[in-house]
């Protein structure tokens, strides 16, 4: 395992140990993670490669503390996840995860205040702060004026642009992102892409990001781990040229 | 979460949903409302019978009656105190005694005798008894046809409907139609009886030595007696053979100093020739003084009757009513509470995907349970006090109905229902416990969703 020179005196941020997730289905054993190990330092920018059904949504998930591994430990801040209990691994999906998805998982009966607010009401935050906190973080993320609107009323690229101000709102440490552009064009890609760039590079975020797309890596992660058949084939520094603004 | 996000939150979840969960809510309330109709219909029959029983006097009077009279109400009372020989005397003295006993509102004598009564030159016999002004509220004159005395000496008369019937020479047949009070009325209000009467007066003692001796003379009298009221009840059914059909009012009844059947057995003690009572009447409170006022006449060596035990049956009676309302009333609302487990498991398995984005973002287990609680609550509440306005609602509508079915048979309006307030607190608390409880399992559901395979869902 090669390690991105950048990040090399920070803290694990992420430590993997021997990770394996099998699913039983019918007769078949699925194998989606099988003896994974690796580790990832704090403020590291990290993209998860691999085909369908590599495992590197299966890994997202056991880092992210919404599925437990079938054995191996996966330490997050010097917790692991593994030995958690269910209301121990929500906190920690509360306050040390931020997670954007896909297909943006806005809840679609409420505005975007509601959306973004949600994460803040799970964490009891101060009634009186919330409206303030809520509008500032869509504000970072060009929503401003959008706040009273529902999902469906937003295009794709609004609807991510929220789900990233909803992920950030409780100020968490690891940003876990699982195909943040893949329903989404090439020009808006690029604008949530770059605001996840600027959030590792200005607020010192971890981030790692499932992609199957190399050349989103290679323009955006600082680190490549490449997965097939839940195995780690390959982990390597970004040396390719990153473009900042660049297209997909 | 904080209690009031989970509100909030399901009161939002709520209005999306918006037809389904009213309906739930509509099945909580007709839940409810069967519930407070039962049993507001248990309650206001209890009380009605309450009322009537009150009214009646049976249950707040005491009868006191000498132990020297053996014929009292309560033989068994003679196995304690004072033998009947050495007992004290009915008389004024005592009367005005049992009259100060704590919650006593008066004690009256029982003045009765059988006498002659003559209408349109045709004799009859009954029992006159002195009615006091306080039975002027007595339920028995409540369909009364005429009006009652007009004064504590009025030579009027007040007559049981039967004796009426038997005036006008109208008994009714076996099977035919009974003949109301109105129709006796017409032509005997106003009317004149004649009382034969047997005064007892006093004479001076004969002279022959013995000590104690008494003597009295008993005179015949005839007394114009103006009819006043025909009463439809039997204002003196407990009393059974001794109750009076003809009333008069109570001072003119002491007044004319009626020779009473006890007067010759209390000769020999009584010689001062004023007249013991064969009876008393003390009125109390309320029934539950009854007891107290009861032993306080038994110590003072009389016998005192009362028909208390009679309301423990009442009140039992009731209670197992009240049971089986009760009962009945919880099947609409056990219906109803099948109707919010069905919302609420559709609602989980509706809302899968939201409840997994919900975990991702940091929901704990009790977070969601608690969310699914507090829809079933806010339904339970708003059902709740939905179900209290309409069992309000159809108990004020049955008692429309029934006054004027009441009316129309000319009785008094009664009110059958009543809606006390612990009535519906208890409700309220009953449909919260009760969705709450329906919700425990849609909510042990949501929150136990796997968040991966919830996320997957579409």
């Amino acid at each position: 395992m090669r390690e991105d020179n950048a990040s090399l005196n920070r803290p694990a941020a992420i430590h993997i140990e021997s990770l394996s997730r099998h699913y039983q289905m019918g007769e078949a054993l699925i194998r989606a993670l099988d003896g994974i190990s690796l580790q990832i330092r704090g403020g590291e920018f990290v993209a998860l490669l691999g085909t369908s059904g590599s495992g590197k949504s299966s890994l997202l998930n056991l880092v992210a503390g919404l599925d437990r591994p079938t054995s191996g430990s996966v330490v997050v801040e010097g917790r692991d996840l593994a030995e958690l209990s269910r209301e121990d691994l929500a906190k920690h999906r509360l306050h040390t995860v931020g997670m954007v998805f896909q297909s943006f998982n806005l809840i679609p009966s409420m505005n975007l205040m509601e959306n973004v607010e949600l994460p803040m009401r799970f964490a009891e935050v101060d009634r009186s702060k919330r409206e303030g906190m809520v509008r500032k973080s869509l504000e970072r993320v060009g929503l401003g004026a959008r706040v009273h609107h529902r999902p469906t009323e937003l295009s794709g690229g609004e609807q991510q642009r929220a789900s990233l101000a909803r992920a950030l709102i409780n100020q968490p440490r690891l940003l876990l992102a699982d195909e943040p552009t893949g329903n989404l064009d090439s020009r808006t890609g690029t604008e949530i892409m770059n605001f996840i760039r600027e959030f590792n590079e200005t607020l010192g975020m971890t981030v790692v990001m499932v992609t199957h797309e190399r050349a989103l890596a290679e323009r955006y992660a600082k680190r490549m781990i490449f997965l097939a058949d839940g195995k780690l084939i390959d982990d390597q520094p970004n040396r390719g040229p990153v473009h900042p603004g660049g297209g997909l | 979460m904080k209690l009031y996000d989970s509100a909030e939150l399901a009161v939002r979840n709520l209005r999306e949903s918006v037809l389904r969960n009213s309906l739930t809510t509509i099945g909580i309330s007709v839940g409810v409302a069967s519930l407070v109709a039962m049993l507001s219909l248990g309650i206001g029959l209890q009380q009605m019978a309450g009322r009537r029983l009150q009214k009646s006097g049976l249950f707040d009077t005491v009868i006191v009656t000498s132990r020297r009279d053996l014929r009292s109400y309560n033989r068994e009372q003679e196995e304690n105190g004072p033998s009947p020989a050495e007992s004290p005397v009915l008389d004024e003295g005592a009367r005005q005694k049992i009259a100060q006993l704590p919650n006593v509102l008066e004690a009256y004598p029982d003045i009765r005798f059988i006498t002659e009564l003559r209408f349109e030159d045709k004799p009859h016999l009954s029992t006159v008894a002195g009615l006091p002004s306080s039975a002027r509220n007595h339920d028995a004159f409540d369909g009364m046809q005429g009006k009652f005395f007009s004064s504590e000496n009025a030579p009027e008369a007040i007559l049981q409907k039967a004796f009426a019937e038997e005036l006008l020479n109208q008994r009714p047949k076996r099977g035919a139609d009974e003949v109301g009070v109105a129709g006796l009325a017409g032509p005997l209000l106003g009317k004149e009886l004649i009382m034969q009467y047997a005064e007892r007066t006093a004479s001076p003692a004969p002279s022959d030595g013995v000590d104690n001796s008494a003597a009295y003379s008993v005179v015949s009298h005839e007394l114009k007696l103006t009819v006043v009221g025909i009463a439809d009840l039997d204002p003196e059914s407990m009393r059974g053979a001794s109750r009076a059909r003809v009333f008069v009012p109570l001072q003119l009844a002491e007044g004319l100093h009626v020779m009473q059947p006890n007067d010759l057995r209390g000769t020999t003690r009584n010689a001062e020739g004023t007249s013991a009572y064969g009876a008393v009447s003390a009125r109390v409170k309320k029934p539950n003084d009854i007891q107290p006022v009861e032993d306080a006449v038994k110590r003072m060596g009389f016998n005192a009757f009362s028909i208390i035990d009679a309301t423990n049956s009442v009140k039992q009676f009731f209670n197992v009513l009240d049971i089986f309302l009760l009962i009945f009333g919880s099947l609409a609302l056990t219906v109803s509470s099948i109707g919010i487990v069905n919302t609420l498991v559709m609602a989980v398995l509706e809302r899968r995907r939201e409840i997994g984005i919900m975990k991702a973002l940091g929901a704990s287990d009790s977070d969601v349970k608690g969310l699914f609680f507090a829809e079933a609550g806010a339904m339970g509440v708003v059902g709740g006090v939905l179900g209290i306005a309409l069992g309000w609602l159809i108990g004020q509508v049955i008692n429309l109905g029934t006054n004027i079915y009441l009316r129309r048979q000319h009785f008094s309006p009664e009110q059958i229902w009543s809606v006390p307030w612990w009535l519906v607190l208890l409700a309220i608390v009953f449909s919260i416990l009760l969705s709450l409880l329906s919700g425990l399992y849609p909510a042990s559901r949501a929150a136990k969703l796997d968040p991966v395979q919830a996320l997957r869902y579409e």
